[in-house]
């Protein structure tokens, strides 16, 4: 049995386990419908023409978690910005634990999306806001939806603003041989709230996890929100991060997304402007080798006028590594006054290295500034001379310049212990000690 | 008094198609409809030889296997394949000496173009190989190139006359089976250009066609081949202009060029198929496949204008396969009311040390889409391959859209690839400056415009700038926004 007839099939089951009368049910048994019409996408498919699923969907993947693994906070510690004090939703295999996260209810909902979807006190919020950014037209989106039961929810009232930043992380303990994680995360910022948000997948084996994560994201009229997004996992590990933002009258959504690890990762990352003077922001940093592929698949939606969008991403791609980075802009006739731009710069260290780019405008009105730059080059040879020559070993110098090459991305980080610890992964990606603190 | 916007508007809008008119000349058409007797009979049409119709029925099987392309970003009623005579020629075929001879008709055509032969004959210097509906009528300055041992002549003849030459080179760059179009081209192909130019041999002028579209509900199917051997050198032109009418014609050429070690191949076009009225009905559509291929040290430059046609399909490509081999591209695409054209480029980079441009100006006015797709392909073994592309979208009215849907891969990590695109409209500020200066609105826009398209323009041969200048002109003067 393959892997969709697999999901089809287990949704009666997962539907007879959560509550059948619950409205959200409704959408649910649509969006599996969506899903048993399309299946997995394939490589026909013009947004996937550089990235298949198919080897992923040969994979024996088990749908339904057990029950709460035991993980020791000792063990895991590394793994949480614990420099600095964080609210903590916590999953292991898609359980929340109780044990390691730390979750408010004090002026602002940091909390769970299962009691979120089940409590009445939080219905007229879901009524509002659940599935309706995420796209219901897109397969994996929506197989994401039938199986929606557990994630983070946030939701920040007027003019609140969060006393830590919020930590979201996903554990994999490996204790399946291969598992299918569907996290769902809602975040909603009302006006004039703000709010930093960190967000990981972990494997802690090299069992298969693929997860198939889909966040919505809503930021009312002046909000601000920070979304990282680290993704350092396993080896063994496949990400399919699907984030819908909708944002309103002068909001400010940023995003950071800082690609090391995984097998393969798949970032679909979706702005819809709909108000005027919004900004919105995407950055990116890629650093990967061996056989990993990232996919950076970015959309910015230019809804109504005088709105800003920027969007940077480096790439660095060493051994087999392949990256792909497709950037659509969309600029509606009524988006006058528009700014977007967009960079994508890309350094090939090896011959078996790849990358696809395809940076995309459409624009359909007249008065806008759009533009956008890619680039796929090689380390300035004058420059590690120069390192070289001042006695600078060629490995660091290079580390040098690769840090040099990322770190305009790092540099809108407002988290400055995050920054820190992003610093030491690249550094450590790179296998370098640079020998100063950064 | 001052020139508004809206007038200007207006102006364009209400411009008719200026060289639409219909000429009337007997012709030989077959009846409507494709199947394998039509190819077999088109082939003996031609006096071809076996190899050539077994050729031609290859390719239709492959076509009728084959669906329309749908991913372009243009949407049209797709043309009925079965409703179009696929052969029509002027029926005097008499073998001019002079041109006093030619059909006093079909001259007058000519002038009203503006393509006077005698005058282009002394002035000019250029060689034009005429296609009318399909079959070469006029070739003129034969001799001339004759001495240098350059062939210059329509593709039928030169199945005729060269078979091992066309046999050895037809279908290599742009296979049967290539695309939908090509393979439909490959199978009913009517007539075209065919050029070689020997070893070390630098043309001594610029080759030209003409083609025009003449015959009601008759399909245009050109194939050109260019053939420039070791270390020589052409220069090619192609333009074009067709009569105004309802229904939409089908036009889907293929070029293929081949450029040997050393030689350099610079191809340029004018389009300027009618494309529609105001309402959007009518026009040409325009599916065309142009590729070329580079060996060693060899250069091919594409440069075209295209501001004509409904529709648009068109990339015209570079393989460069051998070491050292240059690929460059300058484009200028100008559309108008409802006119969409999806065209760009491929540049393929197989060889070392190869380098390729790619420069592409898209102007958007009415309610017209305009879209760029290019390709920038980075093999593996492509050690120190370079690229530059640049794509600038220039909007006028809001009713109008600028896309771009630049591909890159890249497999080698010694590749260098830059890719700049932006979308802006004539700043007022702009015209503001000009108007300051005395320049009128209509001016300053041309002005603005010229220099937006300077860069390609500058690669236009000689003869064919002003033209090209004139067309984007006519198509453009006044709109906008």
């Amino acid at each position: 049995m393959d892997l969709k007839e697999k999901l089809v099939s287990s949704f009666l089951a997962f539907e007879n386990n959560v509550d059948v009368d619950n409205p959200v049910h409704d959408i649910r048994t649509a969006a599996i419908k969506n899903f048993e019409a399309k299946g997995f996408p394939s490589k026909k498919e013009e947004a996937w023409k550089y990235t298949s699923l198919n080897s992923l969907q040969k994979i024996d993947f088990s749908i339904f978690p057990k029950m709460e693994s035991n993980l020791e906070f000792k063990d895991v510690k590394k793994y949480f910005l614990n420099e600095i004090d964080t609210y903590k939703i916590v999953f292991v295999d898609g359980v929340y634990s109780s044990f390691l996260s730390e979750t408010t209810h004090e002026g602002v909902d940091v909390c769970l999306m299962s009691s979120a979807l089940n409590k009445p006190t939080y219905k007229a919020v879901i009524d509002v806001y659940f599935n309706k950014i995420a796209c219901k037209d897109d397969s994996l989106t929506s197989l994401n939806t039938a199986f929606s039961k557990e994630g983070a929810y946030i939701y920040i009232p007027k003019n609140k603003i969060p006393k830590k930043p919020i930590e979201i992380i996903h554990f994999a303990t490996g204790s399946e041989a291969a598992a299918l994680l569907q996290p769902r995360n809602l975040i909603i910022a009302e006006e004039n709230a703000e709010l930093q948000i960190i967000e990981r997948h972990q494997s802690l084996t090299t069992n298969e996890v693929l997860t198939n994560a889909v966040t919505e994201i809503y930021a009312a009229k002046n909000a601000i929100v920070d979304y990282y997004k680290i993704q350092n996992d396993a080896h063994s590990s496949s990400l399919i991060d699907n984030t819908y933002i909708d944002q309103k009258d002068a909001s400010h959504v940023k995003v950071h997304t800082f690609s090391f690890g995984g097998k393969l990762t798949r970032n679909n990352l979706n702005f819809y402007q709909n108000g005027e003077r919004i900004e919105s922001t995407m950055k990116g940093v890629t650093i990967i080798e061996g056989k990993q592929l990232v996919d950076h698949h970015t959309l910015v939606h230019h809804i109504e006028p005088n709105c800003e969008s920027h969007q940077d991403y480096k790439g660095i791609y060493d051994e087999n590594a392949t990256g792909v980075f497709n950037g659509k802009i969309i600029v509606e006739k009524l988006a006058q006054k528009t700014n977007a731009f967009q960079q994508n710069n890309n350094i090939l260290v090896s011959d078996k290295a790849s990358i696809n780019t395809k940076p995309q405008l459409e624009i359909f009105a007249d008065d806008v500034k759009c533009s956008h730059g890619c680039t796929i080059g090689q380390l300035d040879k004058d420059a590690l001379f120069y390192l070289q020559s001042r006695g600078i070993p060629k490995k660091e110098a290079r580390a040098l310049l690769m840090y040099a090459f990322a770190n305009n991305v790092l540099e809108s980080v407002r988290i400055p212990e995050l920054k820190t610890r992003i610093n030491k992964i690249i550094a450590n990606k790179l296998g370098v000690n640079l020998g100063f603190d950064l | 008094m001052a020139y508004t916007e809206e007038e200007l508007k207006k102006e364009l809008e209400t411009k008719e198609y200026e060289y639409g008119f219909y000429t009337d000349i007997e012709s030989d058409t077959f009846p409507n409809g494709l199947n394998e007797e039509i190819v077999v009979a088109i082939s003996k049409k031609k006096e071809e030889p076996e190899w050539m119709t077994e050729w031609r029925l290859e390719a239709f099987r492959i076509w009728k296997e084959m669906e329309e392309p749908e991913w372009a970003n243009v949407t049209y009623d797709k043309p009925d394949f079965q409703a179009i005579s696929y052969y029509s020629a002027p029926n005097k075929k008499p073998k001019y000496d002079s041109l006093d001879e030619v059909d006093p008709e079909l001259l007058d055509t000519f002038k009203r173009l503006g393509i006077s032969l005698d005058e282009q004959k002394k002035l000019a210097g250029v060689a034009v190989d005429i296609v009318m509906d399909s079959v070469s009528v006029a070739t003129t300055f034969k001799k001339t190139l004759g001495e240098k041992g350059i062939i210059f002549c329509s593709i039928s003849e030169a199945i005729r006359e060269y078979p091992e030459l066309v046999r050895k080179h037809l279908g290599t760059v742009v296979p049967q089976k290539d695309n939908f179009y090509a393979a439909l081209n490959s199978a009913v192909f009517s007539d075209g250009s065919f050029c070689y130019i020997p070893k070390g041999v630098r043309c001594p002028m610029e080759l030209s066609t003409y083609f025009r579209i003449n015959q009601a509900g008759t399909g245009q199917f050109e194939r050109t081949l260019v053939v420039a051997d070791e270390g020589s050198y052409v220069s090619y032109l192609e333009g074009c202009t067709a009569p105004s009418r309802d229904e939409n014609q089908l036009h889907a050429a293929v070029v293929e060029l081949i450029a040997l070690d050393d030689a350099e191949i610079k191809y340029s076009t004018v389009q300027n198929w009618f494309p529609g009225n105001k309402e959007g009905k009518g026009g040409v559509f325009n599916f065309v496949t142009k590729r070329g291929i580079c060996e060693k040290n060899a250069k091919i430059s594409w440069t075209q204008v295209e501001t004509g046609s409904a529709v648009t399909w068109k990339y015209p490509s570079c393989i460069l396969k051998g070491d050292n081999s240059i690929g460059e591209f300058y484009s200028i695409a100008v559309t108008n009311n409802f006119q969409q054209a999806d065209t760009g480029t491929k540049m393929i980079h197989l060889g070392k040390n190869t380098r390729s441009t790619i420069i592409s100006k898209g102007i958007s006015a009415g309610k017209s889409q305009n879209s760029y797709r290019g390709l920038v392909q980075v093999g593996s073994r492509a050690t120190n391959a370079r690229n530059f592309s640049q794509c600038d979208s220039l909007l006028m009215g809001n009713e109008c859209g600028a896309h771009t849907f630049p591909y890159i891969e890249a497999k080698n990590s010694t590749a260098q690839i830059e890719h700049e695109a932006t979308t802006s409209k004539i700043g007022e500020d702009q015209i503001f400056y000009c108007n300051q200066r005395g320049i009128d609105t209509e001016k300053a826009i041309a002005l603005i415009v010229n220099g937006f398209s300077k860069e390609v323009l500058n690669k236009l041969p000689m003869e064919f700038a002003v033209e090209a200048q004139k067309l984007l002109e006519i198509s453009l003067e006044g709109s906008v926004g």
